[in-house]
C-alpha cells in the first residue's frame, strides 16, 4: 500500500513529463491541457531541489545521547525550567546555562493519529502511527508509535521511549512503544 | 486616539482547483469587484497588503506580481504571512495603518494558488507548518495529522464520534450547495462522509477541507472616507490575537486552542461583548473550520458552548439558521475551500455581505444585532484572529 502511493506519484509525474516532452517536440512549447479542465498550463521548465543544512552545533549533546541510547532533554541551571524538545537558551531567566539530564523512559500517551495520506518525502513508508507522550516529569515527546493500528490504541494507555534506527534512512531516533499488559515498568 | 476604519467594498473569486487562471489573474477577479464595490480607483488606493503563503506557487514575490497587473504600481505595498489566518493578519495590518492615520484608504487582498504544485508537495509544505525540526522530519505529520491529533484527545475526553464530526461536515456542504464562489457544490450526507477513506485517523476525506485556489478583497477606509462613499460601511470594531507553541508537544492540552481563546477574550473586550454570552451579540460567525474538529474546538475556545459541549450544538443543529448562532453559512473552509492566504479575507468579504444582507437564499442569517464575527487559525492554533465586524461603529 505505501509502496503503492509511491509508485502511483513517480508513475503521475512520468506520465505528465512524457506528455510535456512531446508537446515540446510537436508544437515547440512545455503547454499541456490539465487533465481534468482542459485548461492551457505551461509546465516548469526549471525544477528546485530544496535540502536544508541545520546547525545543530548547540544540540551536540542531544545527538550523542542517542548514540548512547538516552533520550536527553535540558534543565536551565538559573530557573530550573526542564526543555524538551532540548533548548540551550532560557527565555524565562535568560541565561544560557543548562545541563543535559536524561529523561525517564515511560509515559502515558496523551493523543494520537494514523497518517494514510503521507507527505511527498514520505510515501516511502507504510501508514504511521504518530503520538504525543506525556513523561512523569512534566514534558511531553512526539514521536511514530510502533503500533499502527488504532483501534490498538488509546489515550491514556502506557508507553516506552526506545531509541531505535530509522530505516531505510539508516539514523538514530526515538520510538513510542505502548506497553503490553502486565508488563513490568522497566 | 486610533480612528475607526470601516470596510467598503468587497470582492471574492470562485474557490477551487483554478487551473483556468493565474496567481494575478486570480488575484484581479477580487481586486476589480472590490473597486467597483466600493466605487474607487487605483489611484485612491495608497497601500496594498497582500496575503499569501505561497511556497507551492511559482512568483515569490506575489504583492509586486500582482501590484503590476493590477495598475497599483507605485503604490506601497507588503505581503505578510500568519499561516492560514495571513488573510485576518492581513486586515489588521490594513486597520492599523487607517486608524493610525497613515492612510485612508488601504486594500487588503488575500490570494492562494495551491494547484500549481501536485498535491503531494503541498501535502508536504503544510505538514512542514509547525515545528519543522522536531515534528516533521522524523515524524512526517501532516495538517490533517495534527488536527487528528486534537481530535483523538477531544474524542476521548468527552465521548464526541465520527459521526458527530461528520455533521459538521454535513451541514457545511449544505451551505456551500447553495454558495455559487464555493469549491464544493454538492450536498452530503453523514453516510457519504463516515464511508470516505482515512486520511489521518479519525479524520476522513470528508472531514477535511480541500486543496483550493482562490483570492478575496477588501477596501478599507477611514471614517471620514467611509461616510463618503458608501451609505453600508461595515465596521472592523475590534480584533483579537494570540498565537501557542510550534511544537503541539508543549501545549498544555488537546482539548482548546489556546490561541484562539486568547484572541477571543482580546476582541470580545474590545467589542464589549460579554464573554460568557457572546451568541447574545452576535448574528452570524465563520469559523476556521479547516477540519471538522476545528469547528467544534471554535464553538468552545469562542465561548459559543461550555467546554465538551460544542459536540452538543452539532448534535441539535444548533449551528444552522434558526439555531443558536448561525456558522460558517458560506460554507466554511471545508466545503468553501481553503486558499491557505485567502481565507481570512474571504470570511470579512462573506460577513459584509451577510450584514449587509446581500448574500445567497437560504444562506443568509437573519440580521438583527448588526454584528458577525471572523475566527480564522493559523496552522495548528499557532496563530489566531478573532474580528469583529459590525453595522455600527
Amino acid at each position: 500500500m505505501a509502496q503503492d502511493q509511491r509508485k502511483a506519484m513517480e508513475e503521475m509525474i512520468k506520465q505528465v513529463e512524457q506528455f510535456v516532452e512531446e508537446a515540446k517536440r510537436s508544437v515547440g512549447l512545455p503547454i499541456v491541457p490539465d487533465q481534468r479542465t482542459g485548461s492551457a498550463l505551461w509546465y516548469d521548465q526549471r525544477e528546485l531541489r530544496v535540502r536544508y543544512a541545520i546547525s545543530v552545533e548547540r544540540l551536540r549533546k542531544f545527538f550523542e545521547g542517542l548514540m548512547e541510547g538516552k533520550l536527553l532533554a535540558t534543565r536551565c541551571r538559573g530557573c530550573g525550567t526542564l526543555y524538551f524538545p532540548p533548548q540551550v537558551d532560557c527565555p524565562r531567566c535568560r541565561r544560557s546555562d543548562v545541563e543535559w539530564v536524561e529523561l525517564s523512559r515511560e509515559g502515558t500517551l496523551l493523543t494520537y493519529t494514523v497518517i494514510y495520506v503521507k507527505p511527498m518525502s514520505f510515501a516511502h513508508y507504510p501508514d504511521y502511527a504518530v503520538g504525543i507522550a506525556r513523561l512523569p516529569e512534566g514534558v511531553n515527546v512526539t514521536a511514530w508509535i510502533r503500533e499502527t493500528d488504532p483501534r490498538k490504541l488509546r489515550v491514556g494507555m502506557r508507553v516506552r521511549i526506545e531509541i531505535v534506527r530509522r530505516q531505510p534512512e539508516n539514523y538514530l531516533t526515538y520510538e513510542l512503544v505502548p506497553v503490553e499488559e502486565g508488563e513490568g515498568r522497566g | 486616539m486610533p480612528r475607526r476604519v470601516a470596510i467598503v467594498g468587497v470582492g471574492h473569486s470562485r474557490f477551487g482547483i483554478r487551473h483556468d487562471v493565474s496567481l494575478a489573474e486570480l488575484a484581479w477577479e477580487s481586486i476589480k469587484q472590490a473597486l467597483d464595490d466600493a466605487g474607487v480607483d487605483q489611484k485612491d488606493i495608497e497601500y496594498v497588503v497582500y496575503a499569501n503563503v505561497g511556497v507551492w506557487s511559482s512568483e515569490p514575490l506575489p504583492a509586486v506580481v500582482i501590484n503590476e497587473y493590477a495598475g497599483l504600481t507605485p503604490r506601497g505595498t507588503v505581503r505578510v504571512e500568519a499561516a492560514c489566518a495571513s488573510g485576518s493578519a492581513a486586515i489588521k495590518l490594513g486597520h492599523d495603518i487607517v486608524a493610525s492615520g497613515q492612510a485612508d484608504v488601504v486594500l487588503v487582498v488575500g490570494v492562494e494558488k495551491m494547484n500549481e504544485s501536485p498535491t503531494p508537495i503541498v501535502v508536504e509544505l503544510i505538514g512542514r507548518a509547525g515545528n519543522y525540526f522536531w515534528e516533521f522530519q522524523s515524524f512526517g505529520l501532516t495538517f490533517p495529522g495534527y488536527y487528528a491529533l486534537y481530535a483523538t484527545a477531544y474524542m476521548a475526553r468527552y465521548g464526541a464520534t465520527e459521526e458527530d464530526l461528520c455533521k459538521v461536515a454535513v451541514k457545511n456542504h449544505y451551505y456551500a450547495s447553495m454558495n455559487p464562489k464555493a469549491h464544493f457544490q454538492r450536498r452530503i450526507t453523514v453516510e457519504d462522509c463516515m464511508r470516505s477513506r482515512y486520511i489521518a485517523w479519525p479524520l476522513k476525506l470528508y472531514d477535511c477541507s480541500p486543496i483550493s485556489d482562490g483570492s478575496a478583497a477588501v477596501i478599507l477606509a477611514s471614517e471620514e472616507v467611509a461616510r463618503k462613499l458608501t451609505d453600508t460601511p461595515v465596521w472592523i470594531k475590534a480584533i483579537g490575537y494570540g498565537s501557542d507553541t510550534s511544537n503541539l508537544s508543549k501545549r498544555e492540552d488537546f482539548l482548546s486552542l489556546r490561541a484562539a481563546v486568547e484572541a477571543a477574550r482580546m476582541a470580545y473586550r474590545r467589542a464589549g461583548i460579554d464573554p460568557d454570552n457572546p451568541v447574545k451579540y452576535i448574528d452570524v460567525a465563520e469559523v476556521h473550520d479547516c477540519f471538522t474538529i476545528a469547528e467544534v474546538l471554535a464553538y468552545e475556545d469562542l465561548g459559543f458552548a461550555r467546554r465538551g459541549e460544542g459536540v452538543k450544538l452539532v448534535r441539535e443543529e444548533q449551528t444552522y439558521v434558526g439555531g443558536l448562532i448561525p456558522v460558517n453559512l458560506s460554507g466554511g473552509l471545508k466545503a468553501k475551500g481553503h486558499p491557505i492566504a485567502a481565507t481570512g479575507v474571504s470570511m470579512a468579504v462573506e460577513l459584509v455581505r451577510q450584514l449587509r444582507q446581500e448574500v445567497e437564499r437560504g444562506r443568509q442569517a437573519p440580521i438583527r444585532k448588526g454584528m458577525a464575527l471572523a475566527h480564522n487559525v493559523g496552522g495548528t492554533g499557532h496563530y489566531a484572529y478573532v474580528t469583529i465586524y459590525s453595522l455600527e461603529p
